[in-house]
């Protein structure tokens, strides 16, 4: 019982103490100005967050759906010896930085959306791959040999048993992947591809500390978001028995 | 039934065969233990059964069908699989780990679910609880007997098990085992189970295969391989106390006197004595009217004395049930402290005696006839 007023003691005291936090900050956003400039820019917040969101989705989703099958297909037994080597390459590919890769898609495919979206991909694929193919690794060997003998398909195995018990670390490379890429979108305006970046990189050059921040605090915001969606998907998707969080 | 016919296996690079010659055949309704040491080939054998290994060459049949004719998923789909590691699948819960052969088959959602709860209750697990539960909330010993439902759900005529009590706990593992032989009385499936241990093919076979370098040295009951040994190796393998397994493997009933003589507590102790006299017995037991044991008289007691045999009786310290093995009728001996028991069926009615020296004669027997 006393353990219990305690924590709902600390808790009140949280609760307070956060308002008395959100309201100086509100306060000091006034005074020093910011909040009337993101009152100001709301419609190009509204847009460039649309455009941010849009890229992601986009490149993100075309990561997934190279790199979860990129994965799988190097977990089958035609493929299996090249899994490393390509592991190794993409391991490589990471290395490079992240400007860099920009630069060099942009050299590739010109400016705008297009060399932005295959950058953000390439950045993207690595975590998903390289854990696609840890995951499925990752399933016993007994499993599926239990499988085979109980005359399970290999069609079957991959979807009913090797995919289910691998989902929760496929999910935790998608999940990383979506962070870098929120983190790095805003890079994506230096070769014309729009999002959040514009404010950032705008009012950084015209020395206009309200505007960056309208750029930099939705980012920050969405990066949250992002992930505390995928963990609450990663949470309620993935059946219980395979889930360490339920 | 599972016939192999000159079964052979060797493995790519490798210089003996893992499986060599194997012919054999394990009859319908029976438990065939394939025994032996690691890497004696009794699992690659077990394993060219449902064709998760393919033979290099011989044929095996299941009923009068080459398992050849079948497509190899197919196969496998019509024969129960259990393995030592259990492998239920994590991410399904109880009732849908029972069902993968009957979902794959196609059967009927409802018709399928009941047939789990069917099985649950089968082992006395209550299908309220059990049936959506995940497979790491389990015990280990509970998840193998899952892992035997999932087996059967489909209900194959035949049973692979691959080592499937091995990884439990002792005591665990002799209740699942008398389960499972309970289970098996009512189904009677043909089961091939791989073992290495030679007390629980003692327990589990109706016949036992013995093992060794990829070749079968003796296939035979465990009563004649614990009698008769084929060579040294069979010998050393079963252990230098076989004579002493053989125990259980024999009932009380085999080794008892049948159609004892007795006596009412109305006899007077001079028909006891006479009794006694004529079948040279130092004791006779007592019964009631009924023909339940009461107790026993001694020659020296009776001898040339005078008087109703109800008077004059001592209490036996203990029976025996006809049904009980050997071995739990030596042990009561020796905890006794004495050489002959009188046995007795369900209804405690008198059915014979087993004395120390009937049941070393009865072991010594199955010898000399060797």
């Amino acid at each position: 019982m006393a353990e219990h007023a305690a924590a709902a003691g600390l808790y009140r005291l949280w609760r307070n103490g956060l308002l008395v936090l959100i309201f100086a900050l509100g306060a000091w956003a006034w005074a020093s100005g910011l909040l009337p400039t993101m009152i100001d820019l709301w419609d190009d917040i509204v847009y460039l967050a649309r455009q941010h969101i849009m890229l992601v989705i986009i490149s993100d989703g075309l990561a997934v759906l190279v790199g979860v099958p990129l994965g799988v297909a190097l977990t089958r037994p035609a493929l299996r010896r090249y899994g490393d080597i390509v592991l190794q390459v993409l391991n490589i590919g990471a290395t490079i930085p992240t400007l860099a890769i920009l630069a060099l898609s942009m050299s590739l495919l010109g400016i705008g959306d297009t060399p932005a979206i295959f950058g953000l991909f390439v950045l993207t694929l690595l975590p998903i791959v390289s854990n696609t193919l840890a995951g499925i690794r990752a399933v016993p060997p007994h499993l599926i040999e239990a499988a085979h003998g109980m005359g399970m398909s290999t069609r079957q195995i991959l979807l009913k048993v090797e995919l289910p018990n691998a989902m929760f670390v496929i999910y935790a490379g998608i999940r990383t992947a979506l962070a870098i890429n929120v983190g790095t979108v805003p890079l994506a305006f230096l070769i014309g591809g729009g999002g959040l970046g514009e404010l950032i990189f705008s009012g950084i050059a015209l020395n206009e500390f309200g505007m960056m921040l309208a750029g930099a605090i939705p980012t920050a915001l969405l990066a949250i978001l992002v992930d505390f969606l995928m963990g609450q998907m990663q949470l309620w998707t993935i059946p219980r028995g395979v889930n360490p969080l339920r | 039934m599972i016939r192999l016919d000159n079964v052979t296996k060797v493995f790519p690079g490798a210089a003996a065969p893992a499986v060599d010659r194997v012919t054999m055949e394990v009859p319908e309704g029976e438990i065939c233990v394939l025994l032996g040491p690691s890497g004696c080939g009794k699992t690659t054998t077990m394993k060219m059964v449902n064709r998760l290994v393919e033979p290099s060459s011989g044929k095996i049949f299941i009923g009068d069908k080459d398992t050849n004719d079948y497509n190899p998923v197919e196969l496998r789909r019509s024969l129960g699989y259990v393995i030592q590691q259990i492998g239920l699948f994590p991410n399904k819960t109880i009732e849908d780990n029972i069902c993968i052969v009957p979902d794959i088959l196609g059967w009927d959602r409802t018709k399928s679910r009941a047939r789990a709860e069917e099985l649950l209750e089968m082992v006395a697990l209550d299908p309220k609880i059990f049936l959506k539960r995940y497979p790491k909330e389990l015990s280990g010993g509970q998840q193998q007997r899952i892992g035997v439902l999932r087996a059967i759900a489909a209900d194959p005529p035949v049973l692979l098990m691959d080592e499937p009590f091995g990884a439990i706990d002792p005591i665990n593992r002799a209740i699942i085992q008398d389960e499972f032989l309970k289970m098996q009385a009512k189904m009677k499936k043909t089961i091939m189970f791989v073992s290495h241990d030679i007390d629980e093919a003692v327990k589990m076979a109706d016949r036992i295969a013995i093992f060794n370098e990829g070749r079968l040295v003796q296939y035979d009951t465990p009563n004649n391989i614990l009698a008769h040994p084929k060579n040294r190796f069979v010998s050393d393998f079963v252990g230098s106390d076989r004579t002493l397994k053989r125990l259980q493997l024999l009932k009380v009933s085999d080794a008892m006197m049948h159609d004892p003589p007795s006596v009412r507590t109305e006899d007077t102790l001079a028909t006891a004595a006479s009794l006694m006299e004529e079948h040279g017995h130092n004791s006779i037991i007592m019964v009631n009217a009924t023909g339940r044991v009461r107790g026993f008289v001694a020659l020296t007691n009776a001898a040339g004395k005078k008087g109703k045999v109800g008077e004059n009786h001592e209490t036996l310290p203990t029976t025996i049930n006809v049904t009980e093995d050997l071995r739990t009728a030596v042990s009561t001996m020796f905890r006794h402290d004495v050489t002959w028991l009188a046995c007795v069926d369900d209804d405690r009615i008198f059915k014979g005696y087993v004395t120390l020296r009937g049941i070393t004669h009865l072991l010594g027997e199955a010898h000399r006839d060797g």
